[in-house]
């Protein structure tokens, strides 16, 4: 199963090795990563993507939460967050294929960023669900190079207290 | 006050209480080796190998209860700092490392002795710190002791740079630490403790199984409070010898690989296991589908990680284990669930009668478990002996047979299982407590991996009795290719006689015994232990002695293999 964790941390040097270190020694994949800043300057946001079951993921979250540089660790429930991912991907198309893609791209709202004699280069902004499936059906027609950045996530502005650190100490 | 960095890590020190410090010199840790030179109340205590520094402040740690602090240069002093560091992470010891590093404009050239030791080590410490500004050197140091002894203890480092060593700053030693990160838990949630209490008391045979936590957590009095008031059976594990006065009528011995059969069945035959600041290691579960099958379990510990990472938790309560047992043993009283176990109590009892430690004591050569035995026996009467071990056989006769009545008087490397470890944790416990007499019990192979340290005992004026249980090979190494790999002995045997041991003590400025007989044998150990002076006991036991019972690796603890009899050789 899968799960998406989202790391509040202070903006120090070395905090993403400690991290990514603790999932290497415990052996933990990481799927994607995604690091950036957040509002606050000191403050930066890790948002992680991991497989695994239920008691591993309370042993990732109580691990992360051992780490002095870290702040926060919730996980981002579906439907109660909201998760973006973008992608830019080069595909192959001869001038013939060129409107049948670029159609294509259209239904998934991704626009053209570059287009040349032979290519034609796609970024997608969405979920993403929506990011696979538009990979997916561009696949076939000759992928040359992709690049995703990794999920990045928020709690619904609805639901602002469903983004809290899980609770270890049952109640 | 205006100062340098390296006299604001003094002055840090000295504002933490530190009165010993142990280390060895080098290139990029020359300023505070100078600062050391012009005057501090902190004692240096020089080591012939920085792994030595490390252990030694391993070994004052686990005697004192306060943080031991190591000091180390750049590259080779800091890699060699790597061991202690990781065994201090895998036995939660409080320790401070302090290394030198090169100039902050040389980092990332490759210079000479440069190395990235914060990279390194960053599995094995609770925190470390590159300092990059000499304004922040004492919020770091401040910072690094609070981290080092709060929530579940651990190693951290410090890595200084030369220049910021060299750079000035005005100095004043913070009140407060600024981690946001970092809120270990304070108290035990209430209504978790009230359930504990309900799962205890509603136990029929329920047992305490004590980790190393209790003694970090100064918690033994409120431990033994517990266990009096409900008539609890105590298991201790290696790191937790101590922590339960094991000449008490409720002490039920040891579990674990090694640990005597009656123990490992009051373990495993429970039907409630209160888990206090220990950790399910493998070494004390053996199998882990077949341990404790009918027990639930209450788990107490301060790091919340460790609850249900091995063994689930049915009642978890984290938080600090002095004020959550403290309570406990309250609720306990109110309860007065105390009559409930006395058949259980007998059935360990009539279980620890009928499976004694035994070994044989047939033909000429000395038994190694003699020598524990007789050290047990000339010791039981004091009231001031701290024993050190090293790792294998002789650390696991050592915990058979020895008996700790008080706390933080057996140090000895268990999760890490560092061979090496005793002499230097020997050094670093007389320094904390010169008043005791610290007796290491080491291996032959051990001993030889860190004996220069005999050197530092001898100079530095911290007498150590360092009692060799001589078998002439790495010996658990020997156990095991004798069971498991149908006795292909290989690259094992060390011998006897070189080195002569007690020469070498002797080249040391150190008293040297040699044993070869039992009528040799207490005479030796009790000048040893008499003469006031650091004192090497050569004791050439039998090399084909195994340690029993064991479990072996990855089977059940039931299923543990006991000494065979010998109809004529056995003593009960």
């Amino acid at each position: 199963m899968k799960h998406t964790l989202s790391v509040l941390v202070e903006n120090k040097p070395g905090v993403l090795m400690r991290i990514t270190s603790m999932f290497a020694r415990r052996g933990y994949n990481i799927e994607s990563l995604a690091v950036g800043p957040t509002e606050r300057h000191d403050v930066s946001r890790i948002t992680l993507r991991v497989d695994c079951e239920t008691s591993p993921l309370e042993q990732i979250e109580k691990q992360m939460h051992k780490l002095v540089n870290v702040l926060r660790v919730s996980e981002l429930v579906a439907g109660e967050s909201i998760e973006r991912e973008l992608v830019l991907m080069k595909v192959a198309a001869p001038p013939s294929k060129r409107a049948e893609l670029m159609a294509l791209g259209e239904v998934f709202h991704a626009r053209v960023v570059d287009l040349g004699p032979e290519s034609i280069v796609f970024e997608l902004t969405g979920a993403p669900e929506d990011v696979d499936s538009f990979e997916e059906l561009v696949r076939p027609h000759g992928l040359q190079e992709l690049v995703r950045t990794g999920r990045i996530g928020l709690g619904r502005a609805h639901k602002p207290n469903r983004n809290r650190p899980r609770q270890h100490v049952l109640a | 006050m205006r100062m340098n960095g390296a006299e604001a890590i003094l002055r840090s020190l000295e504002a933490e209480g530190v009165d010993v410090a142990f280390g060895l010199p080098g290139g990029a840790i020359l300023p505070l080796y100078d600062a050391f030179a012009r005057g501090t109340t902190v004692r240096h205590v020089l080591a012939r190998h920085e792994q030595g520094a490390g252990h030694m402040a391993q070994g004052y740690a686990r005697a004192s209860g306060r943080a031991g602090v190591a000091i180390a240069t750049s590259g080779p002093g800091a890699t060699n700092l790597v061991t202690p560091i990781a065994d201090a992470w895998m036995d939660s010891t409080p320790l401070v490392c302090i290394t030198g590093q090169v100039r902050s404009s040389l980092i990332g050239s490759d210079a000479f002795q440069e190395c990235d030791i914060t990279g390194i080590t960053i599995p094995i410490v609770k925190h470390s710190w590159l300092v990059q500004d000499v304004e922040e050197l004492p919020h770091v140091l401040k910072a690094a002791f609070h981290v080092a002894r709060t929530g579940r203890c651990g190693p951290v480092l410090v890595d200084v740079p030369r220049d910021i060593q060299e750079a000035a700053l005005d100095f004043s030693y913070p009140d407060e630490v600024s981690l946001p990160g970092w809120k270990p838990p304070r108290r035990g949630h209430e209504r978790q403790i009230q359930a504990a209490a309900a799962a205890i008391a509603a136990a029929e045979r329920p047992i305490l199984y004590v980790g190393g936590g209790v003694l970090n957590a100064g918690a033994t009095e409120e431990l033994r409070t517990l266990a009096e008031a409900a008539r609890l059976p105590v298991v201790t594990t290696l790191m937790a010898k101590g922590a339960f006065p094991e000449t008490h009528e409720l002490h039920a011995g040891w579990p674990g690989m090694h640990g005597p059969k009656w123990s490992n069945w009051a373990l495993n035959k429970a039907d409630l296991i209160v888990a206090v600041g220990a950790r399910f290691d493998d070494r004390v579960t053996g199998k882990l589908a077949a341990f404790a099958p009918g027990a639930r379990v209450v788990h107490l510990d301060v790091d919340a990680a460790e609850i249900s990472k091995i063994r689930r938790a049915d009642v978890p309560v984290v938080g600090p284990l002095k004020p959550v047992l403290a309570e406990l043993g309250r609720l306990l009283r109110e309860l007065e669930p105390a009559a409930r176990t006395e058949p259980w109590l007998r059935q360990i009892a009539e279980w620890r009668d009928a499976f004694p430690l035994r070994y044989g004591r047939d033909g000429d050569l000395l038994k190694p478990q003699l020598v524990l035995e007789t050290l047990q026996e000339l010791t039981a009467a004091r009231d001031d002996v701290v024993w050190t071990t090293g790792v294998g056989q002789h650390q696991m006769w050592a915990m058979q047979y020895l008996l700790c009545d008080r706390p933080r008087t057996f140090i000895t490397s268990g999760g890490l299982g560092t061979m090496g470890y005793g002499v230097p944790a020997a050094i670093g416990a007389k320094a904390a407590r010169p008043d005791a007499t610290v007796v290491c019990v080491d291996g032959d192979g051990c001993f030889q991996m860190t004996q220069q340290e005999l050197a530092t005992a001898v100079l530095e004026d911290l007498p150590i009795v360092v009692v060799i249980v001589n078998n002439g090979y790495l010996g658990m190494v020997r156990q095991w290719q004798d069971m498991f790999f149908e006795e292909r002995f290989s690259q094992i045997h060390l011998t006897h006689a070189v080195p002569d041991y007690a020469a070498l003590a002797r080249a040391y400025g150190a008293e040297g015994f040699t044993v070869e007989s039992e009528d040799d044998l207490e005479g030796a150990l009790s000048q040893a232990i008499a003469c006031g002076r650091t004192a090497v006991v050569d004791a050439r036991v039998d090399p084909r002695e195994h340690c029993f019972p064991m479990i072996p690796a990855g089977a059940a603890a039931l299923d543990l293999v006991e000494y065979e009899d010998d109809a004529e050789a056995v003593i009960a």
